[in-house]
């Protein structure tokens, strides 16, 4: 009862300045909530970043080509470029690491594709019937390539899902057959996948990359059709690349040979590529790792702001506190002219700021919850009132994190802000303890 | 019959930047239960801090000072705030009530530094406050009310914790002669209800309606005597 008087006269006191309180108790708030956001946000951008590294898959081990930045063998007399993975490369590892569970040979290359008087610009995938289960790839109509085309050497292909629908806006697409420009030759559509969202880049040597205009078929039609020679017209000049084989998904039969796995592919792969650096290994296990640490990292960052933003609501509340005291010093004459000792009076003042700073919190937290909600706001406001090339051009994330509230921070901060109520407000409680109680009955 | 409060040659210096102010030197009086007393004297005479070191807001830098049996000179800061809240009644000349509770909870407040509030505490608070003449008031803030219901706002948190006795330095010094009457008329009659009152006043009416005056001096008692009983004052105000 008397405990719950002395919650309630706190309360009553502070209702006195109800502007002054509310600005006190916004220092918390901003504090708190801003915790909650940060940390929400972090960890929405880090499970992103997650997800498109398990997206790779945490067994695999990708080799990919990469174009030489300053190449060795540079004829002048050649326009064509050869760099990268050879078939060779592929066999050698398939053939010398016993760890190796299955390896997909991949050629990539972009390409005008025609259907009727549709033009879309594409990217022609090689590969094998596998990469539609490593990539995560659904097929929606037909089916994807099969060992038995890998063989025939077809002229067929698999649209993915925004190509097929910008070839072929009315019609099936399956069975009829798309042009491949540049090649004067025709592929007849087997299948149509679903939609699969992009993945963003990853490391320095694997791009972001949209599914989404891919038209696929098996690699060994890709090398008798087209080749490894790719030309391409550059503002009169011509310019050639010869390249046999993009990447290599090597899945390793265990992940806890993944580790070692590399170490040997680059040690095989080191006599044919070390000298021309145009082969690149990632492996997404270490990505994922790299992940985890900089997410502690990033964590330790946000409490950092954290600490300082809720470090300068406290010196607001020790501010208005002891203004407080000050202004109040008569009715501290007065209360322990009426019995109250020291403790009462400490207590009366520390339980002011305890709920000055546990109102910002509990406030805080139940913004910081919103933060989902917010951000969905900002969003929509952005795609309705920003013209959308601004939009296309603002960071993935901007556009598709999704934030995660996470109990610790929520839990934490709101431990934090009544640490910080206490220890900012037991110096001017202490004070007011302190005073003579004559001299504050005298007090003007 | 046993006492309210012995002074047994009490002292109290005060030290200021190497200087010694001696503003009590020694002074010795019993105040028996019952009593009511005026203390007078010139300014600086000490009355103040007499009645600072009887009401146990400040200790003294010599002899001793009993309430009842207790030995206040040898209490700690918790033991003295303790006597304050149980036994001793406030009333200030500037009234002194804390301005963001009502009349009702002002007058709780004592009894809220002695751990306990019950419901029957609140129906006291209610019948004081209807005593001092403030029943129909008692949700209204210090501010609302004239200086002499303020004062007896006051009045009524003095008598809350039963004290043994009140003290009151200079209650009336703020009020018109009316309204002065009407306080004392107050006291009056909780003295003659038994209660123990010491008050500090300059004016001579005042001290003319209590038992007895002691007149101080330099921090010395000059002198110490009885008033004749007051038939006048009876015959003036009638039987109550
Ligand atoms: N806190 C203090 N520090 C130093 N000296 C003090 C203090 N309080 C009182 N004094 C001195 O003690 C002496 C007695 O003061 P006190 O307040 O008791 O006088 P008083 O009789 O109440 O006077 P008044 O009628 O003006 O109220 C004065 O000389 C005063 O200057
Ligand atoms: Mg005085």
């Amino acid at each position: 009862m008397v405990w719950l008087r002395t919650w309630l006269i706190g309360i009553k006191s502070l209702a006195v300045h109800p502007m002054r309180s509310l600005l006190t108790v916004l220092g918390i708030f901003i504090g708190v909530a801003s915790v909650i956001w940060l940390v929400a946000i972090g960890e929405g951008i880090s499970q992103e970043a997650q997800r498109q590294i398990e997206g790779l898959g945490a067994d695999n081990i990708i080799v990919r080509s990469i174009k030489p930045l300053n190449p060795t063998e540079q004829d002048s007399s050649s326009f064509i470029l050869p760099y990268g993975l050879l078939r060779q490369d592929y066999d050698r590892l398939v053939e010398t690491i016993p760890t190796i569970h299955s390896a997909l040979p991949i050629r990539e290359m972009r390409r005008q594709v025609r259907y009727a008087d549709r033009i879309a610009d594409a990217r022609v995938v090689g590969c094998t019937p596998e990469y539609a289960e490593v990539t995560r790839l659904e097929v929606n109509r037909g089916r994807f390539i099969e060992p038995i085309d890998l063989d025939n050497q077809q002229n067929l292909c698999v649209l993915a899902a925004k190509l097929a629908e910008q070839l072929f806006p009315y019609e099936n697409p399956l069975g009829r057959r798309v042009f491949l420009m540049d090649h004067e030759d025709y592929y007849t559509v087997v299948g149509v996948l679903k939609p699969r969202t992009a993945t963003a880049a990853i490391g320095g040597s694997l791009e972001a990359q949209d599914f989404s205009y891919d038209i696929y078929m098996p690699i060994t039609t890709v090398r008798n059709r087209i080749g490894d020679t790719v030309v391409q017209r550059r503002g009169g000049s011509r310019e050639g690349e010869h390249i046999e084989l993009n990447q290599i998904t090597l899945r390793v039969q265990d992940v806890k040979f993944v580790e070692r796995t590399a170490k040997l592919v680059e040690e095989t792969l080191e006599p044919y590529h070390g000298k021309t650096q145009d082969v690149a290994v990632v492996v997404p296990l270490e990505l994922l790792r790299q992940a985890e640490t900089t997410r502690i990292m990033f964590m330790v960052f946000m409490g950092l702001i954290a600490a300082i933003s809720l470090l300068v609501g406290g010196i607001g509340i020790m501010n208005i506190m002891l203004a407080t005291v000050t202004e109040r010093t008569r009715e501290i004459g007065i209360r322990r002219a009426l019995g109250a000792c020291r403790r009462d009076i400490l207590w009366q003042f520390l339980v002011e700021t305890v709920v000055l700073s546990v109102v910002g919190g509990v406030t805080g937290i139940l913004v910081g919850y919103a933060c989902p909600l917010a951000i969905d706001l900002l969003r929509w406001f952005m795609e309705n009132f920003l013209p959308p090339h601004i939009i296309a051009s603002l960071p993935d994330v901007v556009r598709n994190v999704q934030p995660v509230i996470l109990a610790w921070s929520v839990v934490g901060a709101f431990l934090i802000s009544v640490f910080i109520g206490v220890a900012f407000g037991i110096y001017p409680a202490f004070r007011a303890a302190q005073m003579d109680p004559i001299e504050a009955l005298r007090h003007e | 019959m046993s006492h309210a409060a012995t002074l047994e040659d009490l002292k109290k210096d005060y030290f200021l930047k190497g200087e010694t102010v001696r503003a009590l030197r020694g002074v010795s009086f019993v105040v028996p239960e019952g009593d009511y007393v005026a203390i007078m004297g010139p300014s600086g005479s000490g009355k103040s801090t007499l009645l600072n070191l009887l009401g146990c807001l400040d200790r003294s830098t010599g002899g001793s000072l009993y309430l009842g049996d207790a030995n206040v000179s040898k209490m700690n800061d918790n033991e003295l705030s303790r006597t304050r809240a149980t036994r001793i009644g406030f009333v200030f000349q500037s009234y002194n009530l804390i301005p963001q509770l009502t009349v009702l909870e002002n007058i709780e407040v004592p009894l809220y530094y002695q751990g306990r509030l019950t419901r029957r505490d609140r129906d006291r608070c209610r019948e004081l406050a209807e005593l001092v003449g403030l029943g129909d008031r008692l949700s209204h803030r210090p501010m609302q009310l004239s200086g002499g219901q303020q004062q007896r706002v006051a009045i009524a948190r003095s008598l809350i914790n039963d004290p043994y006795f009140i003290l009151a330095d200079e209650p009336t010094g703020n009020l018109d002669s009316q309204t002065t009457d009407e306080i004392l008329n107050l006291f009056q009659r909780l003295n003659d209800a038994g209660k123990t009152i010491i008050l500090v006043t300059h004016e001579n009416e005042v001290a003319a309606r209590t038992k007895r005056v002691i007149r101080l001096r330099d921090g010395l008692i000059q002198t110490d005597q009885r008033n004749p009983p007051p038939v006048h004052a009876a015959l003036a105000t009638g039987p109550s």
